[in-house]
């Protein structure tokens, strides 16, 4: 099985899907402190992306980012464990759900303030490039985002310096409960125009759409292409931020969020394989979700003593607070 | 005597500021939702020209509001998380509050910067529980941190009242606190209060650690006798309040929610020394240096000032020099 087959984008999908069912369980249950923004609804864009990505490229996420660690290849128990704020975490429970990061498999990290990461990534794949690297990048964010200055300014960079970064638009309709038409002036592809950068439009609840159109932008970029910009139209299926569970906040009409939970990504690839192949992935997921949730529950809380551990890279130790 | 809760006072300063003027308006995000649970209402008494929703570009809409205010407005900003102040350092401090002087006093700038929820809000972790009140203090930008819902109520309508930019922290961990409330009246700035009287040592906290203050206290009160300082706002700093009260007791504690180096702690320390000898060497209890909150609740709040820790300087304190 190659890397982008049906099979194996499926499994993608699925497992997203259920791990977000199961963090916003353990949410409820007290498990997950602070709660989380899920990625419901919008699976097939991570799962697409990163399947038309190599293990050695880059990616960077956003505060609604489980979905992006996950379908670059993190471990699922390691990143439920940080989830937990356990020390088996991926960030040893120090990051938690929006700073999930896991540099071996090429995540710098999804990133709490909108619009921030994609500088970064730009900064990074340069660097990497420049260093004789091969690599590649894709920095996924919001429709929020693309009215913060500084993601704009990452585009003129990247532009500028053909760094080859996909800049991946997830748009769900919304920031918060701000619908697009509400903020974006302009187009959101038409940004893209701005910089001389070509921009696509893809169904974001299609993985295999969504793989494809990256798979171009991917080809042409290692071909020595500049960045390019993907917009995914897409529909989050769940609230904001789990605290909409408790507070009702009224802004998407019931028929809107009908239609747009008609639309499931993990159907749509799920109907592309033949029914007992589909049941032995749920199942294989099942299985490893089980052993992620025994995992990340059993893992040990830090210890208070370290929380300052980490803080300076060089070893430097910091003066605590006390009296 | 109405019981109220700090948000609600919060909501209260809103709309009687906006009632009282016209030239009074709120931008921010989902604030017309009131996803803070601050704004609620809002919309509908005073609707959508009045009530900006914002796209999510906060260097923007912060100068946006400079330049309002230059042009007779009074905008209220609302931000989401504490940290945003980060992005929008440069539009307060070398813009909103540069004006005026570099002017030549051909301007002012009335802008109010609320934070609701500032410092931790336990798992939001690293980029979403800083408390950068101390950052405006070494600014020079007016700064309050309300404690109470009558401070919150008074310090916000000085606040909008104030011709020059004012940045309202409304900590977390003070937004539950529900009080009874005589009067709705404006609280000065640069104005603190004696919460608790002692004779034995003062201790300044800032915020919602002036609870955590009155409840060593009065855990302490068979043994020692401590007066609690809420400076109330921390730029420009009450000295004399503060100068009045050591002198009652000799003694120095400060609790604060802010990173120990150049924080307002060492401010307030530092003041104090120059003016008066102390009777024992003073004693702080803050943030670490350069603290940065781990998402693990447990690590989360051995991060921020305890009142362990309070209870401990407090002790030394005493000890000292006695
Ligand atoms: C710079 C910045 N502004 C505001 C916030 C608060 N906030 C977090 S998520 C969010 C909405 C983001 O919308 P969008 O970019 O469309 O992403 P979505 O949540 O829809 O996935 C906001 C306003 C933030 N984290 N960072
Ligand atoms: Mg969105």
């Amino acid at each position: 099985m190659t890397h982008a087959d049906p099979v194996r984008l499926y499994r993608t999908v699925r497992l997203i899907r259920r791990f977000e069912e199961r963090a916003i369980d353990l949410v409820r249950a007290g498990e997950i402190v602070g709660g989380i923004h899920p990625y419901l609804g919008q699976e097939g864009i991570a799962a697409g992306v990163c399947a038309a990505l190599r293990d050695e490229d880059l990616v960077t996420g956003t505060h609604r980012g489980h979905g992006h660690v996950l379908a670059k290849g993190a471990d699922p128990a390691r990143m439920l464990a940080e989830l937990c704020g356990r020390v088996t975490g991926l960030n040893r429970g120090r990051g938690g759900s929006m700073h999930a990061a896991d540099f071996g498999v090429g995540v710098l990290g999804a990133n709490a303030i909108v619009g921030a990461a994609g500088a970064i990534l730009t900064g990074a794949v340069w660097a990497r490039r420049r260093r004789g690297d091969d690599v590649v990048g894709a920095t996924f964010f919001g429709d929020g985002a693309v009215n913060e200055g500084m993601l704009l300014e990452a585009f003129n960079l990247a532009a500028l310096w053909r760094v080859p970064v996909l800049f991946v638009c997830e748009n769900n309709g919304y920031a918060t409960t701000m619908p697009v038409a509400g903020a974006v002036a302009g187009s959101i592809a038409g940004r893209a125009a701005a910089f001389g950068m070509p921009a696509a439009a893809v169904d974001g609840q299609d993985p295999e759409a969504v793989r494809d159109v990256t798979a171009a932008a991917v080809a042409r970029m290692r071909a020595g292409g500049g960045p390019e910009l993907v917009e995914a139209h897409t529909y989050r299926f769940d609230a904001h931020h789990t605290f909409e569970h408790q507070v009702r906040l009224d802004y998407r009409p019931p028929e809107e969020v009908a239609a747009g939970r008609a639309r499931d990504p993990v159907d749509i690839q799920g109907a592309r394989l033949p029914a007992p192949v589909r049941a032995e992935v749920d199942a294989a997921v099942e299985a490893e979700l089980a052993a992620a949730v025994d995992f990340a529950l059993a893992g040990p809380h830090p210890d208070p003593a370290t929380a300052l551990d980490h803080l300076y890279a060089s070893g430097r130790t910091a003066r605590t607070g006390g009296g | 005597m109405p019981r109220l809760s700090y948000r609600r006072a919060l909501t209260r300063a809103l709309a009687d500021e906006m009632t009282r003027d016209g030239s009074v308006f709120l931008l921010g995000e989902d604030i017309r939702v009131a996803a803070a649970n601050v704004t609620s209402g809002l919309l509908k008494r005073f609707g959508p020209e009045r009530i900006l929703d914002t796209p999510l570009s906060e260097q923007a809409f912060t100068s946006f509001a400079t330049g309002a205010a230059l042009a007779g407005a009074r905008p209220v900003i609302e931000f989401q998380i504490p940290s945003l102040l980060f992005l929008v350092f440069e539009q307060i401090v070398n813009h909103a509050h540069k004006f005026p002087l570099m002017t030549g006093g051909q301007c002012a700038v009335p802008v109010t910067y609320l934070v609701p929820g500032s410092g931790s809000r336990t798992g939001w972790a690293g980029q979403h529980s800083d408390h950068p009140y101390s950052l405006f203090a070494h600014a020079g930008v007016t700064t309050v941190v309300p404690a109470t819902p009558a401070d919150a109520y008074g310090l916000l309508v000085s606040a909008i009242r104030c011709d020059d930019p004012v940045v309202v922290f409304a900590p977390a961990g003070a937004m539950e606190v529900r009080a009874d409330v005589d009067a709705f009246d404006p609280v000065p700035l640069g104005r603190g209060v004696v919460r608790r009287s002692g004779s034995d040592v003062t201790v300044v906290a800032v915020g919602h650690l002036v609870h955590d203050a009155l409840a060593v206290a009065e855990e302490l009160a068979g043994q020692a006798s401590v007066e609690v300082f809420d400076p109330r706002t921390v730029y420009p700093f009450d000295w004399d309040g503060l100068l009045a009260s050591v002198a009652r007791t000799g003694r120095l504690v400060v609790v604060d929610d802010a990173n120990r180096s150049c924080g307002i702690a060492g401010e307030i320390i530092a003041t104090v020394v120059e003016r008066f000898r102390l009777a024992a060497p003073p004693r702080r209890v803050t943030r670490p240096d350069g603290a940065v909150l781990p998402f693990a609740p447990a690590l989360d709040r051995a991060v921020q000032p305890g009142r362990d820790q309070l209870t401990a300087a407090i002790h030394l304190c005493l000890k000292d020099g006695s």
